[in-house]
């Protein structure tokens, strides 16, 4: 290359200067109003009385938002991949399930709004207690020392009486008495708004950690851990304290869960939950701040409306994953955020074309893989468990052959239409980033 | 007489049986500037990383301003005033030109690791941050990651992390490798301006830039230091010249 | 005395098969910097398959079938999906894997159903093979060191005497060498894939029948691998099988040996009642805490010595 870098173009800077202050927050703001009223929108105005089912599925949601962004905040931020995260979730359950137990039976009277923070607290002292041992080490190791810890936390929760309360657990009451306002939480919607309040505050803390000098140092030790060396920083305090504040956001997260059920069992703590954390946070995107809360709603919802109708939920949750790690590793957050560019050069309608084409193919190929999984299921664990396969009515017998033929067709004529779908949208969407790419810079 | 900078005795390192470093001795005196010469597989590169604490030493002693600094780890090394640029770029390619740069200063400036500190509203650090910006012509690629510059504009930035920390002891690793003429002249440029008063060593293969800018040079081949000294010295000294520059008439020097 | 015996032959078999699974997962590990999540998942696979095969034919076509079954899926996982993966940097493989595992754990429910499968040692090696000291040493036993040992001779011979076993040992411990002396990477990384989850398949096939076949069997066994794996060393197959033997010989010690803290303590003359602190931890006999110790000497050992007993790299 000939030019110096001097000599280099200068690009028009591509952002104004951000408007400051609350108004540039309007996309969480509209978040926040929206969780603020739409259990209203199942509310039964005949007898007055909230939608049971939507209230505990929005109320799981919020306090995953809160586990899966402080999940994001090893993986992504700090590029540490755990698969241990549901310990600090729970041990900041069963912690909370004491503390308000002692607060109820007269000893100090905490204010039912404030427990989070002991939730928090017993996050904050486990993740310290943990992770001074597991980040010594980085990368695979440290993979490999909290699964191990999550493991051993696991089977210490299902042996031990005093503090986890063995298989059986520690149940606890959220009536205390104590409140700031005067509340009972006799009713899960108050609870449901007490989350909502402590989401609110977790992300906007999280939020500004990451523009915090150890926010920026722990995506440097992600970038180039011998950089930040270089710099003066010792990577594994960086660690350390990243993995501590997760802690306290788990614990925080954990502790919502024990106001919400009011039991904390051994599954706060085990490798499903945090394959939970796992799902959310990749699904969603690692590389954008939001990118968890998407996957979190993603998840929940999956989990809670595809749970309704089929066993295997945990499948298609499994196989999306899979697709992103192989196809997106930037999650849904990432796929959105590739098209900025392309939106900010007004091309965006060019695409909207070749999205239509790909659309049907790949309706035919989920209908087709939707069916066989559930064809597969109902042939053994439906069987064992006595239920058949109904679909608005009409009951298909997975030991015809016409459903498997259905689906195969659906599946391999389908497939090919796909790949080929998917081949001609790669030109599309080539052909436009090189035009966005050379226009870039005019209006 | 003031303790050198940075000194070197008696320094080996070997990684298994195999010995790279075979008892290197080296003063460098403050302020001065030291090109470190030889053929590929002298040894450079990993005495530069002996020096930054990248690797320990098999045996010797190395100390900055007559402090010993062999058997530390290298953010220790760096909070002491050492700094080192590497032959291949190492920065941050996912953040911002300007973050990679303040990321650099945050540890000088007394930060640490804190988390309550928001760093949009740190006028000072934001301000020096921009000015090291201006000092390696890369105001134009503030907000660009750094891995989407050109391997010029990386290595000027990789030069402005190394400095920003305000180190007084500076390691540049071959830091006009791979350039052209004119992107070497602006690099020397460069360099000579922001290391002024300092202490700079420097691994370089482009004859005519350490001729240019050092006051001393050593040259090492297998491991071994053959000769130190002024230029014009090293370039007249014959065994130099068999090992490494060749005779007058393959130099085109008199 | 008969105890310490028994546990030592009954330790070895056990220790064996482990080595089985984990010279796979080695393998796959130093070469290729992928630590294989779904490695277990062959051994659940072979335990699978050849129970199907053994109930349509018997199990002597089983055992050949089924870990070539097991090979041919590893190959074809390792030549459509991982490569593709393995762009995006070691985590994403990584994480691949850990998406595949859940994937086949709920494909094999699917299939076979939530419960244990009647996956039976063969009647013809379901008897005695000799008395020791009153209990009996079980013929399948000594079929399974024998399957073992003649798989260890094998991967030796393999390994020593054929170029392509070369080239592994090479890439062992130098992976991007191979790559710089222009051998095709590409395929011994397919051999050695496909080659490794044949080794686990093979592991499924005889330990399914003499553990138990369930599609919690890769969840259990799994880290008991990693273990071994990461205790032995990266880049040591000898390691390997150090540890090996060792983690069998622990495992199988561990559930015979009825002590707890509270025990020990009780010699130093420290008793422990029930208003001692932490007296749940320290009355804990240790066969009950038997699951625990893989996990245990997982964390040791990367704390303490990340390289493991023989490795000759880091991770």
């Amino acid at each position: 290359m000939s030019e110096t870098v001097a000599d280099t173009a200068t690009p028009p800077r591509a952002t104004a200067r951000p408007r400051r202050g609350l108004r540039r927050q309007w996309p969480w703001l509209t978040v926040l109003a929206v969780a603020l009223v739409i259990p209203w929108l199942f509310y039964d105005w005949t007898t007055g009385r909230h939608s049971g089912f939507i209230v505990a599925m929005l109320s799981q949601i919020g306090m995953m938002v809160i586990f899966a962004l402080s999940y994001n905040m090893l993986m992504g931020q700090a590029g540490l991949l755990s698969f241990g995260h549901a310990v600090l979730f729970g041990l900041g359950a069963y912690c909370t399930a004491h503390v308000v137990t002692f607060s109820k039976a007269g000893g100090f009277p905490l204010p039912l709004e404030l427990t989070p923070l002991a939730g928090g607290l017993g996050g904050l002292l486990s993740a310290i207690a943990l992770g001074y041992f597991a980040t010594k080490q980085r990368a695979t190791a440290f993979a490999m020392i909290t699964l191990g810890i999550g493991e051993l936390i696991t089977a210490c929760a299902l042996m031990f009486q005093t503090f986890f309360g063995g298989e059986g657990g520690v149940s606890t009451n959220r009536m205390t008495g104590h409140s700031l306002f005067g509340l009972g939480y006799s009713g899960s919607i108050q609870v449901y708004y007490l989350i909502v309040a402590w989401t609110a505050i977790a992300i906007a803390l999280m939020l500004l950690l990451t523009r915090t000098p150890l926010g920026r140092m722990a995506n440097a030790c992600r970038d180039n851990f011998e950089r930040a060396q270089f710099v003066g920083y010792d990577p594994r305090m960086v660690r350390f304290l990243q993995f501590a504040l997760s802690g306290f956001f788990a614990g925080i997260a954990g502790a919502l869960y024990t106001l919400t059920y009011e039991i904390v069992t051994f599954d706060t703590v085990a490798a499903s939950m945090s394959a939970n954390a796992l799902l959310m946070t990749y699904i969603g995107g690692v590389g954008v701040f939001a990118g968890p809360v998407v996957g979190a709603v993603l998840i929940v919802l999956l989990q809670s409306w595809v749970s309704l109708l089929s066993n295997s939920w945990l499948v298609y949750a499994g196989v999306l994953f899979i697709l992103m790690v192989t196809f997106a590793p930037g999650g849904l957050a990432g796929l959105v955020l590739m098209h900025a560019p392309i939106r900010r050069a007004g091309r965006l309608r060019r695409l909207a074309g070749p999205y239509l084409r790909l659309a049907v193919p790949s309706l035919l190929v989920v209908l087709g893989f939707v069916l066989a999984v559930e064809l597969c299921s109902f042939l053994t664990i439906g069987a064992a468990q006595g239920k058949s396969l109904t679909v608005h009515g009409l009951t298909i017998d997975p030991h015809h052959a016409t459903p498997w033929v259905v689906a195969a067709l659906l599946l391999g004529p389908g497939g090919l239409w796909l790949r080929r779908a998917v081949r001609r949208f790669g030109a599309a969407w080539a052909a436009v980033s090189d035009e966005v790419k050379t226009a870039g810079g005019r209006p | 007489m003031t303790a050198p900078a940075l000194r070197l005795t008696a320094v080996q390192k070997s990684f298994g049986p195999t010995a790279v470093i075979m008892g290197v001795s080296l003063d460098v005196a403050a302020g001065t500037r030291h090109a470190i010469i030889g053929p590929n597989g002298a040894g450079k590169t990993t005495l530069f990383n002996l020096i930054s604490g990248r690797f320990p030493l098999t045996a010797g002693q190395i100390a900055l301003h007559g402090r010993r600094i062999d058997g530390l780890a290298p953010h220790q090394i760096t909070r002491l005033g050492l700094s080192r640029s590497f032959q291949v770029t190492s920065i941050f390619s996912r953040m911002s030109v300007l973050e990679n740069i303040r990321c650099g200063l945050l540890w000088s400036r007394g930060y640490r690791y804190s988390f309550w500190h928001l760093l949009a509203r740190e006028r000072a650090l934001n301000e020096a941050a921009e000015r090291l910006l201006a000092d390696v012509n890369l105001e134009a690629r503030r907000d660009v990651p750094a891995g989407l510059l050109s391997y010029a504009e990386q290595r000027a930035l990789e030069i402005g992390v190394t400095i920003a920390g305000g180190a007084d002891t500076i390691l540049l690793d071959e830091p006009t490798a791979g350039m052209s003429r004119s992107e070497a002249d602006h690099a020397v440029a460069l360099i000579r301006r922001i290391t002024a008063g300092k202490t700079l060593v420097m691994v370089e293969h482009d004859m005519s830039v350490v001729f240019d800018l050092a006051d001393v040079v050593t040259v090492l081949v297998y491991g071994q230091v053959i000769a130190s000294g002024p230029p014009a010295e090293i370039r007249a000294n014959r065994a130099v010249q068999h090992a490494y520059l060749g005779t007058p008439a393959e130099t085109g020097v008199a | 005395m008969e105890v310490v015996l028994v546990s030592l032959l009954n330790g070895l078999v056990y220790g064996m098969l482990l080595f089985m699974l984990a010279s796979g997962l080695t393998l796959i590990f130093s070469m290729m910097g992928v630590l294989n999540f779904a490695h277990a998942s062959m051994y659940m696979l072979g335990a699978y398959f050849a129970y199907s095969v053994s109930r349509l034919i018997g199990f002597w076509p089983a055992l050949v079938i089924a870990p070539l079954l097991c090979g041919a899926l590893g190959a074809v996982i390792e030549m459509y999906a991982l490569r593709r993966v393995h762009k995006n940097g070691h985590i994403a493989e990584l994480l691949f894997t850990v998406g595949l595992a859940f994937i086949i754990e709920k494909a094999v429910q699917m299939a076979w159903g939530l419960l244990p499968v009647p996956y039976r040692v063969p009647p013809v090696l379901d008897r005695a093979l000799f008395h020791i000291y009153g209990s009996n040493f079980h013929a399948y036993r000594a079929f399974m060191l024998l399957v073992s040992v003649a798989m260890f001779v094998a991967i030796w011979l393999l390994l020593t005497r054929t170029r392509i076993g070369l080239v592994i040992q090479a890439a062992l411990t130098h992976p991007e060498m191979v790559s710089a002396l222009g051998h095709n990477v590409p395929r011994v990384f397919t051999i050695v894939f496909a080659g490794g989850s044949l080794l686990a398949g093979l592991a499924g096939v005889i330990g399914g029948n003499y553990l138990v076949t369930e599609p919690s069997m890769a969840a259990t066994m799994g880290p008991i691998v990693f273990v071994v794996v990461v205790f032995g060393g990266l880049g040591s197959l000898a390691g390997c099988f150090i540890a090996s033997l060792i983690m069998g010989l622990v495992q199988t010690f561990a559930v015979v040996v009825d002590v707890s803290f509270a025990d020990l303590l009780a010699r130093l003359g420290i008793t422990v009642t029930s208003s001692t602190p932490l007296a749940e931890v320290l009355t804990i006999p240790l066969p009950r805490v038997g699951a625990l110790l893989p996990y245990l000497m997982l964390i040791l050992v990367l704390l303490v010595k990340p390289r493991g007993l023989m490795g000759t790299r880091d991770t």
